[in-house]
């Protein structure tokens, strides 16, 4: 195999795992800037929807686009449950606490997925065929440019919300200033219910992309949901053109790595990528809030 | 007088049931309590749970016939998890609490290694179902250790009968991929040790971590080399992983794998990437398929019939295979020496020709495992079936 087509077939691999880490990581942007709360259960979003859909195939037999419709919606329920029996009750609502609790949804619902859905792997099947297209000599599966235009469409859709609607511009006013935000008659809690709603919709399509190329099971969320993490800091959290930027300059250099170096340092990349942002630019590389008003 | 015969029919009354107890008691010996330590839940479930379901159908079968000379089996399962920790835990509880006469288990070599010290001090034999030569010899004394057997085939065996068909087809030159975990790692290292034997050469030698989602890269850089089979050392998802990463790269070469992906959930994980895999496997999941006159066919399907009767849906696997052999071999021997531990330990090693599932064992002093690479057959994965290659 040539370097060239070498070199390209790593880099496809790269951005297809990265744009999974860019919808999560978009996740995370979304909620934390109604809430300022860095939302853990994230990741439990993302196998949320694999696992959904993959049940939804395997015992209804509905058509694919179905099962994936009902699914991101399930998911998307399953946030808005979450927001309200978890995040807003909370008597004491400083970000700390509310982090935390995420953290226990997070356990709390990966183990019910364990006790319904049981330990084992489940494949979901690709969305077209699943013969490689040859480009340029690299071996791109249909289910990648799936993965990628799915987030393609994902990004340019939330741009446009958050640029064009009402209720876009709205959950913005909440993440410049809540105080101001509310002055203006906007109700944070309904923007803070919406965002959560938004971001467990993006994570679960994520989930749904991702599964048939890697399968998935009840435990995938942890580590997806961590390198999202990732790739929002590195991004700068808060910023959703960094979150996607942040998610794609982490796949790439994870399968680079693992082809060049070794696989064994592949998941130290993320997190030492993190650790320098944090360590030379804290507030990451298209990150502005660093001064908050 | 009405109450003296509501006094008498009382008295009658527990007579009766206190008699019927003692008539209950009588004929039963004190139960042979046997202790096993299996990895029921946690990462190795899909192996565990069906070895803990085969040993229950098992005690239950054998103590519908009567038990072993007039005592019946208690048999004593704990889970450890999938956790090396919790495996010492349970398997001391076993010798101090439960005061068992023998353990099987653990399922993996790495539950079973923390528990092989423990259970040989305690001077009771120990039936491991994992496939480590490391369970039952010393790795730095090279002495076998005397308290402890093995029902699972080693990796060298697996290796043998992969390499000894590649010298059969004149192919030399192999690339390795393989999971860096404690199965991964000794398969590399088997396949590494005995490929000069065999007059193999390993042009490239890729790893991959165990959570690892895409082994593309590996795969790109082994396709650039001139190996002509690939052989990948890994069980159920990884494998699975690799499986269709190797298709969906187009690789020009033929995949090999370990015996470790033998199950149900591999095929269902890979699907139609699954066709024309190469692997070596116990006879079990071929037992249809062997020719007639073969030793271990009958047993083979015996057992798969009484499981997937008492199981559906779930199907017999390998490593249900690896805990009935354990049970066996260790039942066999309680039936002649009893339960005296040395005299037992000395049985177990005599056993000699029992055709069980994982192969015909040949136990002795020096060979606590008693296979040799005859237990495996080679067997080609085509449309989600098992066929055995002849």
């Amino acid at each position: 195999m040539e370097w060239h087509s070498q070199l390209i077939q790593y880099l496809a691999t790269g951005i297809t795992t990265g744009a999974i880490y860019a919808l999560v990581a978009l996740g995370f942007t979304i909620i934390y800037n109604s809430t300022e709360i860095i939302n853990f259960a994230q990741g439990e979003f993302v196998m949320l929807g694999g696992m959904i859909a993959a049940s939804l195939l395997a015992m209804a037999g509905m058509p694919m686009w179905a099962a994936i419709m009902l699914a991101i919606a399930l998911a998307t329920l399953l946030g808005v449950i979450f927001e309200q029996l978890a995040i807003r009750p909370v008597k004491n609502p400083s970000v700390m606490n509310l982090i935390i609790i995420t953290i226990g949804g997070s356990i709390l619902l990966k183990g019910a997925a364990m006790i319904i859905w049981g330990k084992d792997d489940r494949p979901l099947r690709s969305f077209s065929s699943s013969q490689p297209l040859h480009i340029f000599g690299a071996a791109v599966t249909p289910q990648s440019l799936w993965v990628m235009a799915g987030t393609l469409v994902a990004v340019i859709l939330l741009h446009f919300f958050y640029e064009y609607t009402i209720t876009g511009k709205a959950l913005r006013a909440c993440a410049y200033n809540k105080k101001a935000a509310r002055l203006c008659g906007i109700s944070v809690e309904r923007m803070v219910l919406f965002s959560f709603a938004l971001s467990a919709a993006i994570g679960a399509l994520a989930g749904i992309l991702i599964a048939p190329i890697t399968f998935t099971s009840y435990d995938v969320g942890t580590m997806l949901g961590l390198k999202g993490f990732c790739a929002a800091i590195f991004g700068g959290l808060g910023s959703n053109p960094g979150a996607v930027l942040g998610g794609l300059v982490i796949g790439a250099l994870e399968s680079l790595s693992a082809g060049y170096i070794s696989s064994g340092y592949k998941d130290a990349v993320a997190f030492l990528i993190m650790l320098l942002v944090l360590y030379f630019r804290p507030t990451g590389i298209l990150g502005k809030r660093s001064e908050k008003v | 007088m009405k109450k003296l015969a509501l006094f008498t029919a009382i008295l009658v009354i527990c007579g009766l049931t206190f008699a019927s107890a003692i008539a209950q008691n009588k004929p039963a010996k004190a139960p042979y309590k046997i202790g096993a330590v299996i990895d029921v839940t946690g990462s190795a479930s899909g192996l565990g749970e069906p070895e803990k379901q085969t040993l229950l159908m098992l005690t239950d079968e054998l103590n519908a016939k009567g038990g072993i000379n007039g005592h019946k089996i208690e048999m004593i399962i704990y889970d450890n998890e999938s956790d090396p920790t919790k495996a010492v835990t349970k398997a001391k509880k076993l010798v101090s609490e439960d005061k068992v006469i023998a353990v099987i288990g653990a399922t993996q070599s790495g539950t079973t290694m923390p528990i092989v010290d423990i259970i040989s001090e305690a001077k009771i034999p120990l039936v491991s179902v994992a496939a480590s030569w490391k369970i039952v010899t010393n790795p730095e004394t090279k002495q076998t250790r005397p308290w402890v057997f093995k029902t699972a085939q080693s990796d060298s065996l697996a290796v043998s009968k992969i390499y000894e068909y590649l010298n059969k087809n004149n192919i030399s030159k192999v690339a390795l991929i393989t999971v860096s975990n404690g199965f991964g790692d000794s398969g590399r290292g088997e396949l590494q040790r005995l490929a000069p034997s065999f007059k193999i050469t390993i042009v490239a030698d890729e790893r991959f971590g165990e959570q690892d989602a895409d082994m593309t890269a590996q795969l790109t850089k082994i396709k650039g080399t001139d190996a002509q089979v690939v052989i990948c050392w890994c069980i159920q998802k990884g494998a699975a992983l690799v499986a269709k990463n190797f298709k969906d790269l187009g690789m020009p070469q033929k995949l090999i794998m370990s015996h470790g992906i033998a199950n149900q959930n591999f095929l269902d994980l890979a699907g139609a990437a699954a066709n024309g895999i190469i692997l070596p496997a116990g006879r079990l999941i071929v037992a249809e398929q062997l020719p007639l006159t073969d030793l271990q066919r009958k047993g083979l399907l015996d057992y798969k019939s009484k499981f997937e009767a008492k199981f559906s849906p779930a199907k017999v696997s390998t490593f249900g295979g690896h805990a009935y052999d354990a049970f066996k071999i260790l039942t066999n021997a309680l039936k002649k020496a009893g339960p005296e531990p040395e005299k037992l330990r000395a049985e177990i090693e005599k056993t000699k020709n029992y055709a069980g599932c994982g192969g015909i064992f040949n136990m002795s002093a020096a060979d606590h495992e008693g296979l040799t690479k005859d237990a495996f057959v080679m067997v080609q994965i085509k449309d989600g079936k098992w066929e055995l290659i002849n």
